[in-house]
């Protein structure tokens, strides 16, 4: 699903892209750079969880999927605290939710090269701002759980999203801007301190 | 409890009503820092969102400034990384220098950690074994000068941004070196530490001192800084990294330094990276 709307939380008047999961080939026209908002089911996943589904099996249906990578703090069934983690740990550990019909990885930070590729003509890379746990408790509820025995930091928690503010980092044609505003920042360093 | 008396003959030892007081002040000063940011670092990131060009780093610090208010209404840390507390406190001529004072700071740590609630994040440096509480060996650090009051301060520091902090001996030929090695650990930084950044910046001292004095720097108001502060700033910017590493004009928002005089051989240079949520909070203790 799909729409455009203007205005994103915190009363922004940059105009986004209205997304909705289970997500489809509406993903791949998106471009690095574009503001989206999310809503629908959303499923948290860090190390752990990605090594026990590599292991048993995706405990959801994975056709159109978003994954966050997310270690919330949630209390008798409420988000407490729901911020981003640092994507690049899944840079090894993501390729088998792709192939399996993910078409969103949410974080912070960017992934790697070998994400990138295996982003192509499927899926995008969403990044969500580190460290804002508060404005994801209020637009996250807690739906439900997979894999609970790996603690609370690294179960798969079912989350639904409610328009969350998030930016293209990698689209689907390879565009990364986590790598170009890196490889300038090392042009720039460079220059300046010949 | 046995109070104690160790200092001049007038000090007051640390009985059990004045314990109290100090648990309790110790865990109301953490929950202040947790919830609110301080209102100059607040205003330092609302003039970088408006003066900010990129409508990407734009709308980043849209949502940490919506963040900042979402966090104030539900009464909930501004970030789930609550950091491990580090304490600076004052004390007045009057007040003995003891262990209760320690004990009260950590019972303190651990009341905060159960009430606002914090994540628990200290663990055996090889074992991991998670304490539970925030507390465990050397851990809060606590830092103590003279001071006319009780004062409580501290500046929770999350493991993002203290990871990428470092320090360089550099030689005393290498003054001109300074503003490279800053801009370069930001270089290395990247978008990992949460960009936009506070940096602590410390120059002169011993290695040791050097790293606290750049912690200290921190501490210093951010709405304002010298000529020499300035400088550092716009050159970190001119990287570009930007909010969160997706590229910008805000890539610090504050440079804050803190100088001490040093050997004639030595040149110590520390940069301890604060992410944008950089809380602190201090509160005088009634006694």
């Amino acid at each position: 699903m799909l729409g455009i709307a203007s205005g994103i939380g915190g009363g922004s008047p940059v105009s986004s892209i209205e997304l909705h999961t289970p997500l489809g080939d509406e993903v791949l026209s998106l471009r690095a750079g574009d503001h989206v908002t999310l809503s629908g089911i959303v499923y948290t996943a860090r190390d752990e969880a990605h090594l026990l589904m590599m292991e048993r099996d995706i405990p959801f249906d994975a056709k159109g999927a978003a994954i966050y990578h997310c270690g919330p703090i949630i209390i008798d069934g409420k988000v407490v605290a729901a911020g981003p983690t640092t994507s690049a740990r899944m840079n090894n550990l993501s390729g088998f939710l792709l192939e399996r019909g993910v078409r969103a990885l949410i974080g912070k930070g960017g992934m790697g090269e070998k994400v990138r590729g295996q982003l192509r003509g499927r899926g995008v890379y969403l990044a969500f701002t580190g460290g804002c746990a508060a404005l994801a408790a209020s637009r996250m509820k807690h739906r439900g759980a997979h894999y609970e025995e790996l603690g609370m930091a690294e179960a798969v928690w079912v989350l639904e999203f409610d328009k969350v503010p998030l930016v293209v980092g990698i689209d689907s044609e390879g565009n990364d801007i986590f790598n170009d505003v890196s490889s300038k920042a090392k042009l720039q360093f460079e220059s300046l301190f010949k | 409890m046995q109070p104690l008396v160790r200092t001049g003959m007038n000090a007051k030892a640390i009985d059990q009503v004045r314990y109290n007081s100090i648990v309790k002040a110790t865990s109301d000063v953490i929950r202040q820092a947790q919830i609110f940011l301080p209102a100059d670092v607040k205003s330092a990131i609302y003039r970088a969102m408006e003066r900010e060009t990129s409508p990407v780093a734009k709308s980043e610090l849209r949502n940490i400034l919506d963040n900042l208010s979402r966090a104030e209404e539900m009464q909930l840390p501004i970030c789930q990384d609550t950091g491990v507390p580090v304490i600076y406190l004052t004390l007045p001529p009057d007040i003995s220098y003891c262990t209760e004072l320690f004990d009260a700071i950590r019972d303190g740590v651990r009341k905060a950690t159960k009430e606002v609630p914090l994540r628990p994040n200290v663990v055996d440096p090889i074992s991991r074994e998670n304490t539970g509480d925030n507390t465990g060996t050397g851990m809060p650090s606590i830092h103590v000068r003279p001071g006319c009051q009780l004062t409580i301060t501290v500046l929770p520091k999350g493991a993002g941004a203290e990871n990428m902090s470092r320090i360089a001996m550099l030689l005393p030929s290498e003054k001109a070196s300074i503003p490279k090695f800053i801009t370069e650990t930001m270089l290395i930084a990247g978008g990992r530490p949460c960009p936009p950044v506070f940096l602590g910046v410390g120059i002169g001292g011993t290695f040791d001192q050097v790293a606290s004095l750049a912690k200290e720097a921190l501490l210093l108001p951010v709405d304002t800084m010298d000529p020499y502060e300035q400088e550092l700033c716009d050159t970190v910017n001119k990287l570009g990294i930007g909010p969160m590493g997706l590229g910008g004009d805000t890539t610090a928002v504050a440079v804050k330094v803190k100088r001490a005089c040093c050997h004639t051989a030595s040149l110590p240079v520390a940069v301890n990276v604060q992410c944008w949520a950089s809380r602190r909070a201090s509160v005088v203790v009634p006694l």
